[in-house]
């Protein structure tokens, strides 16, 4: 990481203190995690201190961790039955669920300071409610209003504050959060046209899911963190 | 005078002035608009969840299908992230083939762009100007990719193929005369970097008439000149990017700023708008494509001289050539290994932006050591764009609505991805 970069962390350090804990990076990159209670007077802090001065928000993304780092393939005997059989898919949490693991849904913010030229990237974890909330930040970055739409069309993820917080992509009528982990890659429904009514409408999907290549994790030394400084040096 | 109330107007979504399909309700009194509310979302592919089921590499293509008309540029983005995460080097090379693919997009984009906002506000020989140029630059798309748009030529460690010494050539049809058929291969015989480069020298003047037609043209300055004028400060609350911001005389430009590749090495100057009008816009980017010229000539000069690797040479990430597969074990488990589970990418997260024609096109990536990525995340400029229609044109009159969508250069399929 860049000198530049580690004056602007220390800064953050002194500033914030304990409000923000810096995640490590691998390639270069500012992200700090905060409480979603401190989002609003960390947010205006950034963008009207001059030290900081990260006028410009860039993206607002929400994340669901449901299935972080788990392996899809963890069968022996795979190739005797083939591929998508073999293949272990999550369980379904209903959306109905009293609350959700407090680390399951994140907002990322990436924010962008022109002045100073620095971005940094702060995460937020929605916490255990059912739906997810997090406070708007739309006052304070007015650019925000359609990205958070979208995380709460893609995720369900509530922006309190928010001026209009509609679906933005899905379709009119839509139901459910299609970006969850735990929403079929096919989704719920599809639609045809229906002659005899006149009209298009909407039946259960009648295709199966299918997994073409499973998702698995191999141990890379090549990138282990004790074994990297060893070879470096 | 009858009383005049306002009412509400649906605009698109298949309105050919709609740039593809954006439904607009309008809230309208007389002929002047008081709201704009934009409804996306009808080209919805959910591109990002289908790229957290493929392994990496897989999903290189849907990178060409969102912006659909500058799609290089999107794949840049995306193996720009991957290579972070990777912290693989990519040899010079092929850093200078992607930066001059990267200005042969934004002029393809610019063109379309020009012709399409042309017609849009009337000036219908617009179009068939820019597209006249387009088809030398999707020829040189399919020279280097064999696909005249959805290339994906760029792959995480370099490009796909060094450039090709011969150029494809037109066809000998009953429909064609010989004399017809020399003339269109003249320029074609030679390599591709000869023919990017006639391009280049003729292209600057291909620029002027454009310029001629548009710039002192009165109908033209009636259109644009003090429509949707955005003051920096809004345009850096509102999240703009790319010309848009450039527009409203904030100059910030990440080739400039935050080069990547070897902009660095480039020289070009930085257009930047005086008022934030579509007039201003429009100069931007006109000004932008001869200095995306200027970036070309000089990329062909280097490649001229300079041959060598294209990708990187490590067979964990990049496959092997054909040749050595058939004679290397090695080499064929390594093809075997990558065209069907794909390399793993080590656990951590990357955001890789670059300076798209339309503005800062990100690819936010959240890896968990799989081979497939967790998260992908693309951040559309034309989205962030798009949301501030309305304020853009409240107080307009209905026709500027049309202008405001040509000046924005939106296009679906990266708005709603």
């Amino acid at each position: 990481m860049s000198e530049r970069y580690e004056t602007l962390a220390t800064r953050i350090h002194e500033r914030f203190g304990e409000q923000m804990s810096r995640v490590p990076s691998s390639c270069g990159e500012l992200t700090y995690e905060l409480d979603k209670d401190n989002l609003i007077e960390v947010a205006t802090a950034l963008r009207n201190e001059a030290v900081f001065g990260f006028e410009m928000l860039m993206d607002v993304c929400g994340v669901d961790y449901l299935n972080y780092g788990s392996d899809e393939w963890t069968t022996n005997d795979a190739t005797d039955t083939g591929f998508s059989r073999g293949v272990q898919r999550g369980p379904v949490i209903l959306d109905e669920a009293d609350e959700f693991d407090g680390k399951r849904f994140a907002v990322v913010y990436h924010l962008l300071s022109l002045q100073h030229n620095f971005r940094m990237r702060l995460r937020v974890f929605t916490g255990t409610s059912n739906p997810p909330m997090v406070k708007s930040v739309v006052d304070i970055w007015n650019g925000a209003n359609w990205f958070e739409r979208e995380a709460f069309d893609l995720y369900g993820i509530l922006f309190d504050g928010h001026p209009d917080l509609r679906r933005i992509l899905t379709d009119y009528g839509f139901i459910g959060h299609p970006f969850r982990k735990d929403f079929p890659l096919m989704g719920n429904v599809e639609v045809s046209y229906d002659a005899d009514e006149g009209r298009v409408v909407y039946k259960p999907v009648s295709i199966e899911p299918r997994t073409l290549v499973p998702r698995v994790i191999r141990d890379d030394n090549r990138y282990a963190a004790d074994l990297k400084d060893a070879n470096d040096g | 005078m009858a009383e005049i109330q306002s009412y509400t107007m649906n605009f698109g979504p298949q309105h050919p002035a709609a740039h593809g399909v954006l439904r607009l309700v309008l809230e309208i009194e007389g002929e002047t608009i008081q709201k704009a509310d934009p409804h996306v979302g009808l080209l919805h592919r959910a591109t990002e969840k289908l790229a957290e089921s493929k392994p990496f590499n897989q999903s290189i293509g849907y990178m060409d299908r969102l912006d659909y008309v500058s799609m290089m540029c999107n794949e840049h983005a995306y193996v720009m992230a991957i290579e972070k995460l990777l912290g693989v080097q990519v040899p010079e090379r092929a850093q200078y083939i992607r930066v001059m693919f990267d200005e042969i997009t934004r002029i393809l984009n610019h063109l379309m762009w020009l012709g399409a906002h042309g017609l849009d506000i009337g000036a219908m020989t617009m179009f068939l100007y820019c597209f006249r140029e387009r088809e030398d630059l999707m020829d040189c798309y399919e020279a280097v990719s064999g696909t005249r748009m959805h290339a994906t030529y760029y792959r995480p460690g370099g490009v796909y193929r060094d450039l090709p010494e011969t150029m494809p050539k037109y066809q000998e049809s009953k429909f064609r005369s010989k004399k017809e058929l020399d003339r269109m291969n003249a320029i074609r015989e030679g390599s591709l970097l000869d023919f990017i480069e006639a391009f280049c020298e003729r292209f600057p003047g291909c620029v002027d008439e454009y310029e001629t037609l548009l710039t002192d043209n009165r109908i033209w300055k009636q259109r644009t000149v003090n429509i949707g004028v955005v003051s920096p400060d809004r345009a850096m609350q509102l999240g703009f990017s790319g010309p848009m911001l450039r527009g409203s005389g904030v100059e910030w430009d990440l080739r400039k700023k935050q080069p990547y590749e070897v902009y660095d090495r480039m020289d070009f100057d930085i257009p930047v708008g005086l008022n934030g009008d579509c007039y201003d816009r429009y100069l931007v980017r006109v000004e932008e494509m001869r200095q995306s010229n200027r970036i070309i000539m000089q990329c062909i000069d280097w490649l001229r001289d300079n041959p060598g690797p294209v990708i990187a040479d490590d067979h964990k990430i990049t496959p092997p050539t054909r040749v050595e597969m058939k004679d290397d074990m090695e080499s064929l488990i390594h093809h075997f290994k990558l065209f069907t589970e794909g390399y793993c990418v080590p656990e951590g997260e990357s955001y890789a932006a670059v300076e798209h024609p339309k503005g800062e096109f990100g690819i936010y990536i959240i890896s968990d050591g799989a081979n497939k990525p967790y998260r992908v995340k693309i951040r559309a400029p034309g989205f962030a764009h798009l949301s501030a229609m309305s304020e853009m044109v409240e107080g307009h009159m209905l026709a500027d609505v049309v202008a405001v969508i040509g000046t924005q250069d939106i296009v679906f399929g990266e708005v709603d991805r």
